[in-house]
């Protein structure tokens, strides 16, 4: 028996597709929801503890993957390094959930550590490598 | 025109310490209060800001002669290449030079973490850089290699030398296609999934001085956390566009060829910068102040967003290719309220350019101003403007004594 945080990012072509009800009965997954949003684009986050036994959450996993779903660990954590921010706004489009998001008209950027899923997309995205992954 | 001062009554005001100085942003409610005519009698200076990736820049550095002498003719400084085609010790690093090492997009999109413009950051920093240096050896200068740390106050003279800053208004770049983009725009999402634009719209200083009439050869600004001067027009320069009645270019227009002490300079305003699949870059902080001559200079630097137009471009063809025109113009203000419509969809925008960061720099040029420590200077020449007639010609690629 295994038992995970994991983040599982839907592209918007398969937000419609009924995965979790696969998990459950095709892999016999315990499924708890911990968060859920889709964005205006479109793409889904979700955030969910999964368990069951070993071949079957490996299964599961490799089945949400092979349909374009990814899939992050919860368990890493984003810094967001204000003193290096030149505070220019690149990642705020870039960012699934709005955790980096910019204030109007102030257009000053913040970063809410509660709504980030540690998808990873803005690390490469600002150009002055503010946001920093910690294990 | 009723008022009338000149560079030398403002200069005697900073002196006094009574200059009245205002930012670009604090102008405009100003001038809608009081009117323009008043506004331009009460107000001296107005400060401009901008702090974004500017790629033509770059430095030149004379590193010291060793014994014994050296000619260097290949030099890197943390395994970046730095230009050693011109005297002895002498060397120019550009921003966007990557290290020989570094693979570039062999491995799509090339995470590009370090290169010239990180070594500049490095060096204002007070960083040891490592430098390594080749040559064929002569008789004046025997040496064929060197490896030695170096720090940017060893070097007898760093100045930055960029010959494309501040460009008077820039695309808006987006994505038409069905695959992400990496450019110098940054990331643009499929299917008009991000909108990215590049200046600081109202706060901009060419925006501020639409016609160039203050900004010229000689104008001492803020670069780079200490004073610098505009050395010449830029690069591609093209003031001949289409204009506002403002007077405002309603797309890229012109540009400013800057100069300026890298030993005074302040690693918090020159940043090197990478770009996910396109390469490294530099942002840089220019400010320049508009002395408030008359009501017609009030009135352009009293520009507003919603008065200050962008071009929306397609990154997938119309830029690289050149099919297609513009997909539309758009508005600072627009922009900035964070979403824009093309083609009916709502597309999310986001800037390259900080603007916190400009307000700081027009900030602190107005202090410097307001504390007697910075004087206004007079163009010593014009820079061609909207009636010189110069323009942005593209390459013709043509065979051997073709005409163009
Ligand atoms: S990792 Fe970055 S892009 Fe992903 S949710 Fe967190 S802040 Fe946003
Ligand atoms: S892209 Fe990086 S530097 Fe720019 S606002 Fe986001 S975190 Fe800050």
């Amino acid at each position: 028996m295994v038992k995970h945080k994991i983040v599982l990012l839907f592209p918007a072509t398969v937000v419609e597709q009924p995965f979790l009800y696969h998990l459950v009965k095709d892999y016999n997954l315990i499924i708890n929801v911990l968060k859920a949003n889709i964005n205006p684009r479109k793409e889904g986050t979700l955030v969910l503890e999964l368990a069951g036994d070993k071949e079957n959450y490996d299964s599961g996993i490799h089945f949400l993957e092979s349909r374009g779903v990814k899939t992050v660990p919860l368990e890493q954590q984003i810094v967001w390094n204000e003193e290096r921010c030149t505070q220019c706004g690149a990642c705020t489009v870039i960012c699934p959930t709005s955790a980096l998001e910019m204030i109007r008209p102030e257009m000053t950027v913040t970063f809410n550590g509660e709504k980030c899923i540690a998808c990873g997309h803005c690390l490469k995205a600002c150009p002055a490598r503010a946001v920093e992954e910690h294990y | 025109m009723k008022v009338n001062r000149t560079y030398d009554e403002i200069n005697e005001r900073i002196k006094k310490g009574e200059a009245v100085v205002m930012t670009a942003e604090e102008i405009i409610p100003f001038v809608e209060e009081k009117g323009l005519e008043q506004a331009a009698r009460e107000v001296d200076v107005v400060t401009t800001g901008t702090f974004g990736p500017m790629c033509s820049s770059g430095a030149f550095l004379n590193l010291g002669h060793p014994m014994p002498r050296m000619r260097m003719s290949e030099i890197y400084l943390n395994g970046v290449n730095a230009y050693g085609g011109i005297a002895a010790v002498d060397a120019y690093l550009g921003a966007t030079e990557i290290p020989k090492t570094d693979p570039a997009n062999t491995n799509f999109p090339g995470e590009f973490n370090y290169g010239g413009g990180h070594v500049i950051e490095d060096l204002i920093a007070g960083k040891e850089v490592y430098l390594e240096a080749y040559s064929y050896g002569t008789d004046c200068y025997p040496r064929k290699k060197l490896g030695t740390y170096i720090k940017l106050e060893d070097m007898n003279e760093a100045f930055m030398f960029n010959s494309r800053n501040a460009y008077q208004n820039y695309n808006v770049a987006v994505n038409l296609s069905e695959k992400t983009l990496y450019t110098y725009m940054g990331i643009l999402k499929p299917n008009l999934g991000n909108a990215n634009y590049s200046t600081s719209g109202q706060l901009s200083p060419l925006f501020n001085d639409p016609l160039l009439r203050t900004t010229g050869i000689g104008t001492r600004i803020f670069l780079g956390g200490t004073e610098g001067y505009v050395s010449w027009y830029g690069t591609q320069h093209n003031p001949s566009v289409n204009r506002s009645e403002t007077g405002a270019p309603r797309t890229p227009s012109g540009t400013l060829s800057v100069i300026g002490d890298m030993k005074q300079m302040d690693a918090a305003w020159i940043r090197g910068v990478s770009f996910l699949g396109y390469g490294v870059s530099l942002m840089v902080g220019i400010g320049i102040p508009i002395p408030i001559l008359n009501e017609e200079i009030l009135r352009s630097a009293a520009v507003k967003d919603e008065e200050l137009f962008a071009p929306v471009v397609d990154y997938s063809q119309g830029y690289p290719y050149g099919r297609g025109g513009p997909l539309g113009e758009v508005s600072y203000a627009q922009l900035k309220s964070g979403t824009i419509v093309i083609h009916d969809k709502e597309v999310p925008t986001a800037p390259l350019s900080s603007y916190p960061k400009a307000k700081e720099i027009a900030e602190i040029l107005k202090s410097w101003i307001k504390e007697g420590q910075f004087l206004l200077t007079e163009p010593v020449e014009q820079l061609p403007s909207a009636d010189s007639g110069k323009k942005l010609s593209p390459m013709k690629i043509r065979s051997r004594g073709e005409e163009n």
